[in-house]
């Protein structure tokens, strides 16, 4: 092995070193700081009672995503806390100065949506925000990670943040996915192999024929839920597919400048004999369509699968763990999953708002209709992938089919804005979390692809899409 | 940042595995502008019914563990969200610090930042300290960060820290006033970045398009 081999994730930490401080820790240096209306208002308000300023207004962009109400815009935030949050962030970026996308903008969106499609999110780059999801710009091989309102203020404060390196993951697939498996499916499989503690400490790089062969959409949602197994952050090596998307992007470099940059992100993929702190291996031909059965991303079987035996399960803790999520889910061990009814299907959020994952789940419709008394909802992930499933006439197809149509936002992935499940409601979902009352107070997720929330919301039960001709 | 060194107190058994951020502090209570004032929405769907009783059964509305400084847990503590909530709202509760086997990454960031000390045990030893702790007699506990060790019913654990997390506790460092002395490295950095702005470019939105 040569010592001078080095990961993707390596070459971007050096890059990134601005200073060294005397604890050992290095400055990181920041190149975007994505700023949403939840996790903000502290940082701000500790900046201003510490006398200090924004550091560089022009490498931050704010956006009001988590509370904002998905139906009439025009008609504003109804909700008193929400409001104040939205008004907080806007009072905010205007005194200090940060590029700001309003609410009633057609650009406006998800954070984790909206910089990679304005071209914000560039390979090389190291990139914040208080938002756990950050992850998602790793698809592009972007250091990417969630960071608290401290750590949010102290990037205001210094474009740095005091880090030591992480440790590094490789998760190498074999294999391509079968038909009907996605990108989706691949990460819960992941997640399901690794645990939701597995990557804690360590960034994870993905490779392997089943990534290259994803589009950056894809990446995105693979990326993204690199959290949800523990890790700091998600790599994936930038190639053409990766700088064929930036191409059409308005925030990335134009005409020779772009070409002198793709020679730069060229250079960034992990050398071939790089050495990592863990490998893990995933054969991608064998998954099948995947759902979550638990409140935790790890609890996790194909469709055509059971809830586990509990008596399966070993340790003690671990099975009055299992019983309290069953119990929580209602359902019982060894129940199969397919045929269990809904009650609401959401097919939206950081992780599958996208405009392939709406044109998935269109696809699946075929002139059928939502089955009496799901409630559906599609809700594209910013103002632009809207405006482009429009234009596809993806908005009739789910309409008519008798799906919601709505506004961009974070919507009912978390309970902040008047998108949610009702005690006991279940709901099949394209978002990330299937913790205990993620979705609303004692609502029941169950996490898969857009397509098999589609076909979940028109046969009224989990379905497998293999199956839904 | 405030100061962690010592501390003495009753210590609350809670022997569950990845305990999230949705559950340490739920979706619908990020609605604030402000850090303080989030104890009482601590772990609400374990503690309340949905009336807004309490729960009896639950650690935290028995006595003594509702006078609770200390919160020992199982593995993988604080998974989640980034919401650095959470820790506000264990600290307006009153804990200052957190026994468990492993914590989430973010949050374990967050709990220095606020002068809560994360301490990593073995599973075995955090097992039999639940144990221990279950026991009303043998609820109270103390933990000292200078010498790095826990006394819990006459006996004594020793526990491990980064040595930068326990000078950051210790000192209660505003990291960024002493980022801030590096400002010529930072300025220096920004210097040779001039050179490299197409790969780096300034944000600046089409005003056009967001009117549009």
């Amino acid at each position: 092995m040569s010592t001078s081999a080095r990961t993707l994730f390596q070459k971007i930490w050096d890059s990134h070193v601005a200073g060294a401080l005397p604890d050992g820790r290095s400055l990181l240096y920041i190149d975007r700081h994505l700023v949403n209306e939840v996790t903000s208002p502290q940082a701000f308000a500790g900046l201003r009672a510490a006398g200090r300023t924004v550091r560089r207004p022009e490498n931050t962009i704010a956006v009001s995503d988590h509370n904002v109400p998905t139906t009439n815009r025009a008609g504003g935030i109804t909700e008193p806390e929400s409001r104040i949050q939205v008004e907080t962030l806007e009072h905010n970026v205007s005194e200090f100065g940060i590029p700001y996308i309003p609410l009633l903008s057609p650009l406006q969106g998800i954070v984790h949506v909206i910089a990679p499609e304005q071209g914000l999110t560039l390979p090389g780059m190291t990139i914040v925000c208080g938002d756990s999801h950050t992850s998602t710009h790793g698809a592009f091989g972007a250091l990417a990670f969630g960071i608290g309102t401290s750590e949010a203020e102290h990037v205001l404060a210094t474009q740095t943040l005091p880090q030591n390196p992480a440790r590094t993951m490789l998760v190498r697939t074999r294999g391509h996915l079968a038909s009907h498996v996605t990108a989706k499916d691949l990460i819960l499989a992941i997640i399901g192999q690794i645990g939701t503690a597995g990557a804690t400490g360590h960034v994870i790089e993905y490779c392997g024929e089943a990534i290259t062969a994803l589009g950056m959409e894809a990446r995105m949602t693979i990326c993204n839920m690199s959290i949800e197994a523990g890790a700091r952050a998600g790599l994936i090596a930038p190639d053409e597919t990766t700088f064929a998307y930036l191409h059409r992007t308005p925030g990335a470099p134009n005409g020779e400048d772009f070409e002198a940059a793709v020679a730069e992100w060229s250079a960034l993929p992990s050398d071939p004999d790089a050495r990592y702190d863990i490998e893990v291996d995933i054969d991608a031909s064998t998954i099948g369509p995947m759902v979550t059965w638990g409140t935790s991303p790890q609890a996790v079987v194909a469709i055509d699968g059971k809830v586990p035996d509990l008596m399966s399960l070993a340790d003690t803790a671990a099975r009055q763990q299992a019983e309290q999520m069953l119990t929580y889910m209602g359902l019982d061990a060894g129940q199969p999953l397919l045929g269990l009814p809904i009650d609401t299907a959401f097919i939206g959020s950081c992780t599958n708002g996208r405009l392939d994952d709406l044109r998935a789940a269109a696809s699946v419709i075929g002139g059928r209709h939502v089955a009496q008394g799901v409630r559906a909802l599609v809700v594209p992930g910013s103002g632009l992938v809207k405006r482009a499933a429009e234009a596809e006439g993806l908005d009739r197809l789910f309409i008519d089919a008798g799906f919601e149509w709505r506004e961009s936002g974070c919507s009912m992935c978390l309970g902040m804005n008047p998108d949610r499940l009702a005690p006991q409601e279940r709901c099949a979902s394209t978002s990330n979390r299937n913790f205990e009352g993620r979705q609303g107070p004692g609502g029941r997720t169950h996490l898969m692809s857009p397509a098999m929330v589609a076909a979940a919301a028109i046969s009224g039960h989990l379905t497998d899409i293999r199956d839904f001709g | 940042m405030r100061k962690f060194s010592h501390l003495e107190g009753v210590a609350a058994p809670l022997p569950l595995a990845n305990v999230d951020t949705d559950k340490i502090l739920a979706g619908q209570h990020l609605k604030t502008v402000t850090r303080e004032g989030l104890g009482k929405l601590l772990f609400s769907s374990m503690r309340y019914h949905d009336d807004g009783s309490r729960r009896p059964g639950f650690i935290l509305n028995k006595t003594p563990y509702d006078q609770a400084c200390i919160l020992i847990a199982y593995e993988n503590f604080g998974c989640g969200s980034s919401r650095e909530h959470a820790p506000w709202a264990l600290l307006d509760f009153g804990i200052r610090c957190i026994i468990a086997p492993s914590f989430a990454d973010i949050f374990y960031n967050n709990c220095i930042k606020n002068g809560i000390l994360p301490i990593q045990l073995a599973p075995d030893i955090v097992r039999s300290l639940i144990a221990r702790v279950s026991d009303r007699e043998g609820a109270r506990i103390s933990v000292d960060l200078q010498s790095q060790c826990i006394l819990a019913s006459y006996s004594k654990i020793d526990f491990d820290i980064d040595p930068n997390h326990k000078k950051r506790l210790l000192e209660g460092l505003d990291d960024i006033a002493v980022s801030l002395r590096f400002e010529r490295d930072i300025d220096a950095f920004e210097k040779l970045r001039e050179g490299q702005a197409k790969l780096f470019p300034p944000i600046s939105l089409n005003a056009s398009e967001l009117q549009a």
